[in-house]
């Protein structure tokens, strides 16, 4: 027992993690054109809408809540003190999980019943329905049965991610969590390992830079006006888009 | 005054005979690939019609290209505030049943299958699915006003003409189309690239191209929104958009795009523009009623010394200033001022113009003797004994314009944001022209008449056998005057020229994309 424990929750933890750093620079570095996520709202644009809004929605808000809870467990446990701010935070957290679980089962469904959606899907697509589902209930299923999640997360759990981005493992908290959170806690480095199998690599390149660019966007192959210049032919470097 | 060149386009729409041949030849060479089948960057629409997709005009709908805000423009659909906050679920893409479900027969089963008593027959079948399917809709099946009620009734154009005005369009004796061949328009102030959250569209300085970079493009779906012409597509297999890249491996090797070089009727021109770019902005911005005035004057005279000196300073190779000087687009657009853009109002400033289309013509059908025309045929000639002349001309005249068969704001909506004087002023030139001719060759017009219909347009003899000349005579090269890329310079383009000093070699850049293509 003790050496599976090691193995989930400490070489898992770092193997996952080494695969998504070395798997998701690889991909885009050798291929920028695989870094995406497949569409399908061309050929079917009116359920996804149902599907995906409240699926990605909660699942960014999960993700914030779970990140703030790590990062700042202190500042949680301070603001959980108060039950009425409490039950505040678990039930923000549990509706957005409902909203996740919503709307995974209908992208899922609606995936699963269009015969044109089927064409577009891949063996990882089935692979990550299928993982992000299971942990998506076992996150409901956890956050109904053993109360309140976020005030151990941040007591017993934080201390021990922290562990690990301090490189001295320490898994006894861990280990004596009941199996359910166990699960939730494989399911989690689980997905961090597939994600540059698979199309969530997307989140990776969300476009926020389109914020700070202006709208239009003219390329030149080539200053041709320091082409001109005499005394620089030699010097000119590369141009930055090839 | 920041001079850019630009590969722009005019389409002689009085010449489009809708023989789809330029739409062929494009599929062929670019989009004849899975998940591109539905796509046609260049298609012919019969108008009035609802065109490809349908209703692509309607930005009620689409929510595509521009629109005023304040003193100046924000995209209608798109953009960083919307665009990102509707990044999971675009609500104003178009799906794939807006242009149609590609389609091939099984073709086979005429060969394979068993005997039987009934004939076999090739069942449609679905190109996505690859399953049997009930074929609703193809890219040309609105031509020449089929299944009118469905198309050519439902054209957005119409809708500023009076219910009268409508009914009397599809009055059968009336009743008159044209043909619309569209491409991307590589305009100067593109909505597509504007609405790009990865940033993966540019417009290439050189020559004006507006490309998507498959490498960055990551399927946000937000040009095809933006494109108030819906040239920008999704590939649903690869998950990238695509558009019209105006052939540019071709250009760049001083070929005429496909469309252009297979264009069976030669209404097809292609040549550089000189234009200022610092003022696109403000052009974009102005008021509805003078876009297309504004646009033009965008466009600056290749001859203009003033403009040669900046446009030098800009980097702007002399063989191009060169092509522009020679451009037909600059004589059709500028110097003779007849052609237009399509749909201005879309605040895109596309580059592509239009020769909007003599068809309004009036005519009235004559009895008349032909047995003189007919003794001069010859033995073996056939001839038809009929006593009837199709006769198009009025006492007055430029009463044809004035009576036209189709309503000029119909034209008017379609090429001068609903202004119809400047497409009247475009016709009565055309019209010019072709008095001014016939007083040439027939004879039946006299010459002070031909004179007097020059002048009252603002033409001259010598301008009216110039526009004559490129509008019947031209030869290949005087209709696509494509500016030398300078592939001797070429390598420069990829890699320093340097680095390849002293070394020769084969191969690729970089390994072929594994997905989709």
């Amino acid at each position: 027992m003790t050496s599976l424990n090691s193995f989930l929750f400490i070489a898992f933890p770092y193997i996952a993690f080494s695969v998504l750093v070395i798997g998701a620079t690889y991909r885009y570095k050798s291929s920028g054109y695989k870094v995406s996520s497949l569409s399908s709202q061309f050929l079917e644009g009116k359920k996804v809408f149902w599907g995906i809004v409240p699926f990605h929605f909660g699942i960014i808000l999960l993700f914030i809540g779970h990140l703030v809870v790590f990062l700042f467990p202190e500042a949680v446990l301070r603001w959980n003190s108060d039950p009425v701010r409490l039950v505040l935070h678990e039930g923000i957290g549990f509706t957005f999980g409902i909203s996740v679980l919503l709307g995974l089962t209908i992208l899922i469904v609606r995936r699963w019943f269009n015969p044109r959606l089927k064409m577009v899907t891949n063996r990882m697509d089935v692979v990550i329905e299928v993982v992000l589902l299971s942990q998506i209930i076992l996150g409901c299923w956890i956050a109904l049965g053993y109360r309140w999640g976020s005030s151990w997360f941040a007591s017993d759990l934080s201390p021990y991610l922290w562990s690990l981005v301090k490189l001295s493992p320490n898994i006894e908290a861990v280990s004596a969590l009941p199996d359910v959170i166990k699960l939730h806690i494989v399911g989690a480095f689980l997905i961090l390992f597939l994600i540059p199998f698979t199309r969530l690599v997307h989140f990776l390149v969300a476009p926020f830079h389109y914020i700070f660019r202006p709208y239009q966007v003219v390329m030149w192959y080539w200053d041709k006006k320091q082409i001109r210049e005499p005394s620089t032919p030699w010097q000119i470097t590369r141009p930055r888009n090839n | 005054m920041d001079i850019r060149s630009q590969i722009s386009m005019v389409f002689h729409l009085d010449k489009c005979i809708g023989c789809h041949t330029c739409s062929i030849a494009c599929k062929n060479i670019w989009t004849d690939r899975k998940g591109a089948e539905y796509m046609w960057w260049n298609n012919v629409e019969t108008k009035p019609g609802t065109g490809y997709p349908g209703k692509w005009e309607d930005q009620d709908i689409y929510k595509g290209g521009w629109e005023k805000s304040g003193n100046g423009i924000k995209l209608k659909g798109a953009g960083k505030k919307k665009g990102l906050s509707n990044i999971f679920h675009n609500p104003h893409m178009p799906v794939i049943d807006d242009y149609y479900e590609p389609f091939t027969y099984k073709y086979l089963d005429l060969i394979e299958s068993p005997a039987s008593d009934d004939q076999p027959t090739a069942r449609p079948v679905s190109l996505i699915t690859g399953k049997p399917m009930d074929i609703k809709m193809g890219p040309n099946w609105d031509d020449d006003l089929s299944g009118t009620p469905d198309y050519a009734r439902n054209d957005p154009n119409l809708k500023n003409l009076s219910p009268a005005e409508q009914q009397a369009m599809f009055q059968l004796e009336r009743m008159a189309f044209f043909y619309l061949p569209r491409i991307c328009n590589h305009c100067l102030n593109p909505g597509c690239v504007a609405s790009c959250p990865s940033g993966a569209m540019y417009k290439r300085g050189e020559d004006g191209i507006v490309l998507i970079n498959q490498e960055v493009c990551r399927a946000w779906r937000m040009c095809i929104t933006a494109c108030p012409y819906k040239k920008a597509y999704y590939n649903w297999h690869s998950g990238k958009s695509e558009k019209c890249i105006l052939c540019y491996p071709r250009i760049e090797a001083g070929y005429a795009p496909a469309c252009m070089h297979s264009c069976v009727g030669r209404i097809r021109y292609l040549g550089v523009i000189l234009y200022d770019a610092d003022r696109i902005h403000e052009t974009a911005s102005a008021p509805e009623n003078e876009l297309v005035d504004r646009q033009m004057d965008m466009l600056l005279d290749p001859f203009d010394p003033e403009v040669i000196e900046s446009a030098k300073k800009n980097g702007i190779a002399d063989s191009t200033i060169k092509a522009a000087q020679s451009s037909p687009i600059y004589k059709f657009v500028k110097k003779w001022g007849m052609a237009l853009p399509l749909h201005a109002e879309f605040r895109t400033l596309p580059m592509l113009f239009y020769v909007p289309p003599m068809l309004p013509v009036m005519a009235s059908l004559t009895e008349v003797d032909n047995s003189a025309q007919a003794e001069k045929l010859g033995d073996i000639a056939k001839y038809w004994p009929d006593k009837w002349l199709y006769d198009t001309s009025t006492e007055e005249l430029w009463g044809t314009i004035d009576q036209a068969r189709m309503p000029i704001e119909y034209m008017a909506s379609l090429f001068s944001a609903g202004d119809t004087e400047k497409v009247k002023v475009r016709l009565k030139k055309l019209l010019a022209v072709r008095i001014y001719r016939r007083w040439k060759t027939v004879g039946d017009i006299s010459e002070e008449k031909a004179n007097q219909v020059l002048s009252d347009v603002g033409l001259t003899q010598e301008l009216a056998e110039e526009i004559y000349y490129l509008t019947s005579l031209a030869k290949f090269d005087d209709r696509f005057v494509v500016p030398a890329a300078h592939r001797e310079q070429a390598i420069e383009m990829i890699e320093n020229a340097g680095d390849r000093k002293g070394s020769t070699g084969f191969g690729f850049k970089e390994g072929t994309a594994k997905r989709g293509l």
